[in-house]
């Protein structure tokens, strides 16, 4: 297998008043689990649902009910734990975090701070311009949801919905690795795509499955690299954390705001303080969350109505030899296999369903790199065009690999391909019957391209002698004749007998 | 650690419990004994002992990842001193 090796990215930089200052920022990615229940009670997880319908007495904090674990969900962290190359603790443990909000009727969220299922791990994020940056994760804890809360369906009275109360979190946190904006797009899009290759999180950003605080601060050049020579965090500044950002544009755009807030703090004589902050994409600013601050203390506690979370090795051991081939993987495999850039792999892996498309179309064509402009140029851009999903394309696999078949054994020409494959795309068929039927084939007979170049020359000798006195009005010729052959006639083929013909 | 007037004070608004002015100094003894109790209890060398989490020997329950509960508004709802459509009406919360 081709190993993926690639440059680190420079940090992004700011150019302050005074000095240049550079970007640490570390994230806490909120994944939800995908399950069919909740993470300690048997309602469904289902989106979208009546309000309060997908409520048990547990979520609902009733008295004396008691939270049972759902397996599947322990399940899905340690897959993803694994997905993220990382330690997985055979022990963990539960514990509750005390806060009072309308949406969180137990008056606390079951968490595990003090020993989280999943230890470090590492996520590799390319930045598309022959750099990566290896991102490392400090834990993954599970959690539980909270309710949803709506403000703007009564002027005095806020509505709450607990569907998504209980539901199952992962908390996947990562150490302050990032370094620009870009970066951690770029971080929270391969995160995503790692969670959908295996299948525990389903990544919708707009519902909110994937959601994003982001802590940001500033340092002068060089302090960093003695941070992570030292581990010591004083070499750097005081974070600030942005809360919950479902939006990869908003994500950058709230980091972008907020250094520049810190730097123009600290370059006017102030310090930051550390505080939680909102991000409000209308104004483009980040504000402070004051009331957050005041109910910070959270009391943690072991839950007692849970006893530890013990699983066995070989339990992980079956997860890890069912995890599916993930993105790193699979490109380095597109790059080995197909000889494909690294670009189009990347396009090509960035989906499952993607991939496993173009790998049907290139094993049924025969031909990875053909198969891949295919997919990416015309098939991506054509489905872009109808607003369809891979899944939902007009165009099998084994439809596309007929159409690049035609082209390789020079049936057909590259542009009667692209018309082939519209019709192909609005009609459907078989792309073979279809060129048979319409005539579309490419004409190789020289005995049939000579034919119309004859009879080109003959009727025009105006033209003719033009081009015995200037070479380059031989294109005329050649436009004359694909002309008179429906477009049919091979290029190439043309092309040289035109030549032939007025050099006569 | 010894907890003064304005910590019991603290601790009362955090749980979210009314305690009256005058009450606060009794509620800070009272906190002030019990933290006492565990600071005897810490006297105790604990290094190599497990901490107990039950008394019997048993492992976490697990449930099933299958829909079970639910569809059940009008009961989640029915103790509810303000409901409307479907959701809990409650005071203005908003950031």
């Amino acid at each position: 297998m081709l190993d993926l090796t690639y440059e680190t990215p420079k940090p992004k930089t700011i150019a302050g008043a005074k000095q240049d200052w550079e970007l640490v920022i570390g994230m806490e990615v909120h994944a939800q689990v995908s399950s069919n229940a909740k993470l300690f009670s048997g309602a469904s997880t289902r989106f979208g649902a009546e309000p309060n319908s997908n409520v048990a007495f547990v979520d609902a904090g009733m008295p004396g009910m008691l939270p049972v674990i759902n397996e599947y969900c322990v399940a899905q962290a340690v897959r993803t734990g694994l997905g993220l190359k990382a330690e997985i603790h055979l022990t963990s443990a539960f514990d509750r975090k005390n806060y009072f909000y309308p949406d969180l009727p137990q008056g606390y969220q079951i968490s595990q701070l003090y020993h989280p299922i999943v230890g470090e791990g590492e996520v590799l994020v390319e930045m598309g311009d022959g750099t990566a940056r290896l991102v490392r994760i400090e834990r993954i804890h599970l959690e539980q949801d909270a309710g949803k809360s709506i403000h703007d369906m009564d002027p005095a009275m806020s509505f709450v919905d607990l569907n998504r109360t209980g539901v199952a979190l992962m908390e996947i946190v990562s150490r302050p690795d990032i370094r620009g904006p870009e970066e951690a797009a770029a971080y929270v899009t391969k995160l995503r795509q790692i969670l959908r290759y295996l299948g525990t999180c389903d990544g919708n950003m707009q519902n909110g499955n994937l959601r994003a605080d982001v802590n940001v601060s500033i340092c002068t050049p060089g302090a960093y690299e003695k941070y992570r020579e030292t581990g010591d965090f004083s070499h750097l500044g005081t974070r600030c954390e942005i809360k919950n950002m479902n939006s990869m544009r908003f994500i950058q755009a709230a980091i972008e705001y907020e250094a520049r807030r810190q730097i123009k703090i600290v370059e006017g004589g102030g310090e930051v303080t550390q505080e939680t902050r909102l991000y409000d994409p209308d104004k483009n600013e980040t504000r402070s969350m004051r009331s957050k601050e005041e109910a910070h203390d959270y009391r943690y506690f072991p839950d007692p109505d849970l006893l530890p979370l013990e699983i066995e090795q070989a339990w992980v051991d079956d997860i890890a030899a069912s995890l599916p081939e993930l993105p790193d993987q699979k490109k380095a495999r597109f790059i080995a296999d197909f000889g494909l850039s690294d670009y189009d792999a990347s396009v090509l892996t960035a989906d499952t369903a993607d991939a496993a498309y173009f790998e049907a179309v290139a094993g049924a064509a025969g031909d990875g790199k053909l198969a891949a402009n295919w997919v990416i140029n015309e098939l991506f851009g054509r489905l872009k065009k109808d607003d369809l999903d891979i899944t939902a394309s007009p165009v099998s696999p084994a439809q596309l690999a007929g159409i690049i078949r035609l082209i390789k054994s020079d049936a057909i020409s590259g542009k009667i391909a692209k018309d082939l494959f519209e019709i192909v795309f609005t009609e459907g068929g078989d792309p073979e019957q279809i060129v048979e039927e319409r005539g579309m084939k490419q004409v190789t007979d020289t005995g049939a391209i000579e034919a119309a170049v004859d009879e080109i020359i003959a009727a025009n000798p105006a033209q003719v002698a033009k081009a015995k006195e200037n070479p380059k009005l031989a294109g005329w010729f050649v436009g004359q004749v694909m002309k008179a052959t429906g477009g049919k006639a091979n290029p190439k083929a043309v092309n040289e007998l035109v030549a032939k013909k007025l050099a006569e | 650690m010894s907890i003064d007037i304005e910590t019991a004070a603290r601790v009362a608004k955090l749980a979210r419990i009314k305690v009256e002015e005058e009450d606060l100094p009794a509620l800070a003894g009272e906190f002030n004994a019990i933290l006492g109790f565990i600071e005897q209890l810490q006297e105790l060398n604990v290094d190599d002992v497990e901490p107990m989490t039950s008394v019997t020997p048993m492992r976490l329950k697990r449930r099933e990842d299958v829909v079970t509960d639910g569809n059940q508004q009008a009961k989640v709802l029915a103790n509810a001193p303000d409901a409307r459509e479907g959701f809990f009406a409650v005071p203005k919360v908003v950031e």
